[in-house]
């Protein structure tokens, strides 16, 4: 058994998830490179664990932008749910959207006139 | 929905409450978990597609999903687990779409090698190999960064990370080992040289 034979299994046995079969372990018992390559491995893994424990900042405004959007997507679920699977033509949706708040029937009124626009043009 | 303001109780601090209440319907409980979470979100988002926008965009779609999909939710893992698998997701999509329209996304090249000549006591400093690991890490190819990424950091199963990703297990094993081999290469340079037939090995 060579070094290079050793490539993959090196690093799928430094986590320590699978262990080196016979063969292996006696190449390695024996191979300072190969026991150096492991410390190497080992030391990746550590550091790479380190990561986890790390925080990007996202530029300003990502998490406003978020709530925006789940906030719009609630709106447009309950306003489905107001509608109750009927197919009610826009301005009907309107007029029942309007009770659970004028800006989930904005929503919907631009959505639908982007929507269309391809079709107009 | 009428939503009273000024006058929230206040929110649990335990996540896997919070996710309870969301799952009822609460709006606001809901809002807590994203602003309790999307900071790590967006860590992981920008480490799998190495891009700030893409980032963005990643975490947008994931919690849009996450809300969609909150029903579904059984809390048998972590709150963070599941929403890790759909940022995983979310950002293997966008990869996706990304590749189509630039092509070097795919360049399966080692990248540029890391300058060999270090001095012996900043390779011990652990700030350093900290700094070169993550260099290492945005040379990666995309789609072996996601699966290390997901393996090695946010310690996601092999079926987990097969599964958000549309591959096999034994496909992201295979990933995981060259990802682990090409790093290892990158951040300890000069070292055990079997890496240079790397690119015989295609996965
Ligand atoms: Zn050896």
């Amino acid at each position: 058994m060579r070094c290079d034979d050793l490539g993959d299994v090196l690093a799928a046995t430094a986590d320590g998830s699978v262990s080196l079969d016979d063969a292996a372990r006696r190449h390695v018992e024996r191979c300072l490179r190969c026991q150096a390559e492991l410390v190497q491995y080992r030391k990746l893994l550590r550091t790479l664990r380190t990561l986890r424990t790390e925080v990007l900042e996202p530029a300003p405004g990502l998490l406003a932008e978020i709530l925006a959007n789940v906030e719009a997507a609630g709106e447009r679920h309950a306003v489905r749910s107001l509608l109750s699977g009927r197919r009610v033509a826009y301005l009907g949706g309107l007029a029942a959207a309007t009770a659970a708040g004028a800006g989930a029937a904005i929503v919907i009124a631009t959505r639908s006139k982007r929507a269309r626009l391809p079709l107009a043009g | 929905m009428v939503v009273p303001h000024g006058s929230d109780p206040p929110m649990p601090a335990d996540l896997a409450d919070l996710v309870a209440l969301a799952k009822e319907g609460d709006h606001q409980a809901f809002e807590e978990l994203v602003r309790r979470t999307y900071s790590d979100s967006y860590t992981l988002a920008l480490r799998l597609t190495g891009d700030e926008d893409d980032a963005r965009d990643v975490v947008q779609e994931s919690y849009l999903r996450a809300y969609r999909g909150l029903k579904r939710f059984r809390g048998d893992a972590q709150f963070t687990t599941w929403l890790y698998r759909i940022t995983a997701n979310c950002a293997s999509n966008q990869l996706r779409r990304r590749a189509r329209h630039r092509h070097e996304e795919l360049d399966e090249e080692l990248g540029p090698v890391v300058d060999a000549s270090h001095d012996p006591a900043a390779l011990a400093d652990v700030a350093d190999l900290r700094s070169r690991v993550e260099g290492a890490l945005e040379e990666l190819p995309p789609r072996l960064r996601a699966v290390v990424v997901l393996r090695d950091i946010y310690d996601l199963s092999h079926e987990a990370i097969a599964a958000e990703l549309g591959i096999s297990e034994s496909a992201a094993k295979v990933r995981l080992h060259r990802a682990r081999r090409k790093l290892r290469a990158q951040v300890f340079p000069g070292r055990g040289d079997d890496q240079d037939e790397e690119s015989a090995h295609a996965v």
